[in-house]
């Protein structure tokens, strides 16, 4: 069994409220912070333990909390971002709605890090549900005094607030975020300047996915040395896994940085194998967004090195052979899964949640569902294919945010590993066309 | 008749707007739709939206642009339970085409419309967070999940003898 950071508790009757996971060992990292640390302390244990932004970029979380401004007299903000609307994606769901204390207790010891004195939760507002579950977690917290006015007797005030979204995956991409957070469209941000120094309300913000924040929790306890042992190389720590699509047991599993694909993939601590006894055809590892493998190169790198979670295994070879972590959403295809219908729904699904504001992304988007509806309709023609990389080729770089690059690529690797597959669908097209003339 | 918020709507709006900072009120933008449209039968419409700009202060068309670019909320009547099923990749690998298929033909409606009685409005929608537990389909703030076409008819059995709309804000207001 791999070290559990983040679930060790959470199949304990009553973890949800405050009086369960106090008992269980809560709020120690609250307590630690600002009792025996001063804020830039809590920054440097961050940074000894590697930890990587879990939201899907991968960024050290402790070297862009040693960016926020502190020089500026404007007040500084901690946001949390729960949008959680990458396909493919549900740890952040599973943690607040089971264990919502962990994430306000990471918001309180973060935020003191930073010295922010109003920090939001920006939630989806398709996790309705979950914003009663995390408001009633947080009127806890202050009936407990850990926030409010002088937290613990400290002189360190807080206050903390659920923001619901309204579905718009853009506004997972930060500064759209704090747009959205603003009372605006979630048109993305030209960067710099970069939310350190001019964030929500034009002041210095750290915005961090609700996982990266839940894991502050375990490395203030047990210190970021002890933490960074945990993984290999620069992925430390155990990680939230996503698990969904043509697996025996689909759900949301802590590992340990390090493990495994195969591992993870067919023993019963896991995925528990592909199911109806089928063979594996190919993996999504790390959200829609990032390349697609096929079985082969998913469980070996094209090395012939046996594959692991971590941030650098899963993207050995590049984008040639390789993928990425991302956000952890692994999506199984058994062997009867069509490639070509499942790009169309990435297809149709970036088209959908374009922002609008740059057309190479805009038209792009659409071009690319377009074409796969013909082509997953068995109305495409063989150069299809190739226009739809050339399409695919324009988006890449073009655009404001990442979400351009986003839908480009998995359009890329699915070509470039089953291209005999499209030109099946295309051949089928050609063959009517025949048999018409 | 203009619109106007119920004592108990006005008194949460005015708790949301105190989120945050002086000047700022425009933030409660999001959750202010959203209690709007939980307490006028599930739509935004033009009085609505009008009355909104004036809790915040600022123009009508500054919300006119927020309600449109948010696919959550509705510029036009519903039926009373909105039905809305996720159709990408992981829902779609595990069978959602077979549940909208299901969902059109016993409605008699097709992606999009309402049924005759009002009851049901079809929808497709994208991930919503439920990929572990596909395919399903979410009503109001409910998840509905590992669904199948037994689950799927016994679901819209229950919401019929209930007849009420279903109700997707559970709560926006700390106590
Ligand atoms: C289109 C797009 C969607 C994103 N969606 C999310 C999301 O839902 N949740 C998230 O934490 N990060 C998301 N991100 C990444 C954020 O921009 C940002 O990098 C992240 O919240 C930073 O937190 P972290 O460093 O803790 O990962 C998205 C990025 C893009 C470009
Ligand atoms: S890349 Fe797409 S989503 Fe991002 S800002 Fe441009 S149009 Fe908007
Ligand atoms: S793909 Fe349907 S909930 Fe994620």
């Amino acid at each position: 069994m791999g070290k559990k950071l983040l679930l060790e508790h959470i199949n304990e009757p009553g973890i949800q409220t405050f009086e369960v996971y106090r008992r269980k060992g809560g709020y120690a990292s609250v307590e630690k912070a600002l009792k025996t640390m001063k804020p830039d302390d809590v920054t440097e244990e961050v940074k000894k333990s590697g930890l990587r932004g879990r939201g899907g970029a991968g960024f050290p979380a402790g070297m862009k909390w040693s960016f926020i401004d502190k020089k500026s007299d404007k007040p500084r903000y901690l946001v949390c971002n729960a949008d959680e609307s990458e396909p493919g994606t549900f740890k952040d769901r599973y943690l607040m709605e089971k264990i919502p204390h962990a994430l306000v207790e990471g918001m309180i010891t973060s935020s003191y890090a930073l010295g922010a004195k109003t920090s939001y939760i920006y939630i989806r507002g398709e996790y309705m549900y979950i914003v009663r579950i995390l408001e009633k977690a947080i009127d806890e917290a202050y009936a407990n005094g850990f926030l409010g006015k002088n937290i613990l007797g400290t002189d360190y005030s807080l206050d903390l607030y659920v923001h619901p979204g309204a579905g718009a995956y853009i506004c997972g991409e930060e500064t759209a975020l704090l747009e959205s957070l603003e009372g605006k469209r979630g048109n993305p941000r030209l960067k710099p300047p970069f939310p350190a120094v001019a964030g929500l309300y034009a002041c210095p913000t750290v915005v961090n996915n609700v996982e990266t924040i839940a894991a502050v929790v375990p490395i203030v306890n047990m210190g970021g040395e002890e933490y960074a042992k945990i993984g290999v190389g620069k992925s430390t720590g155990t990680k939230l896994i996503s698990a969904s699509g043509h697996i025996n047991k689909p759900g949301v599993y802590e590992i340990e940085l390090g493990l495994p694909v195969e591992e993870f993939i067919f023993s019963e601590e896991y995925c528990g194998g592909i199911w109806k006894d089928r063979r594996m055809k190919a993996v999504v590892a790390g959200g829609s967004s990032v390349p697609i493998l096929p079985a082969n190169l998913i469980l070996t790198t094209a090395k012939g090195e046996p594959r692991l979670m971590t941030y650098e295994s899963l993207a050995d070879g590049g984008f040639a052979t390789g993928t990425m972590l991302g956000s952890g959403g692994f999506i199984v295809l058994d062997e009867t899964a069509s490639i070509v219908e499942n790009l169309y729904t990435f297809a149709r699904f970036y088209h959908h949640e374009s922002c609008g504001q740059c057309s190479p992304c805009r038209e792009g988007t659409g071009w690319m569902e377009k074409i796969l509806h013909r082509l997953h309709h068995g109305h495409g023609k063989k150069e299809d294919i190739d226009l739809l990389l050339d399409v695919s080729k324009k988006i890449e770089g073009n655009t404001i945010c990442p979400l351009g690059d986003a839908a480009a690529w998995p359009v890329a690797s699915a070509i470039r590993h089953f291209r005999k597959e499209f030109e099946e669908m295309a051949l089928k097209h050609d063959k009517e066309e025949l048999v018409h003339v | 008749m203009a619109a106007k918020f119920s004592d108990t709507a006005l008194a949460k709006a005015n708790q949301i707007i105190a989120r945050y900072p002086e000047g700022k009120q425009k933030s409660a933008m999001l959750p202010l739709l959203h209690l709007a449209q939980s307490e006028f039968d599930g739509w935004l419409s033009e009085e609505v939206m009008d009355y909104v700009a004036s809790l915040i202060s600022v123009k009508p068309i500054e919300v006119y642009e927020v309600a449109t670019f948010y696919s959550m909320y509705n510029t036009k009547p519903m039926g009373k339970c909105l039905l809305e099923v996720c159709q990408t990749s992981s829902c779609w690998l595990r069978g959602s085409n077979e549940i909208v298929d299901h969902l059109r033909k016993k409605l008699n409606i097709e992606v999009g419309e309402t049924s005759a009685d009002g009851m049901f409005t079809l929808k497709t929608v994208e991930c919503l967070g439920s990929c572990g537990t596909a395919p399903m389909l979410q009503c109001g703030s409910d998840f509905h999940e590992n669904l199948t076409i037994e689950k799927v008819d016994e679901l819209l059995e229950k919401l019929k003898a209930k007849g009420e709309r279903s109700s997707y804000l559970k709560s926006l207001v700390n106590s």
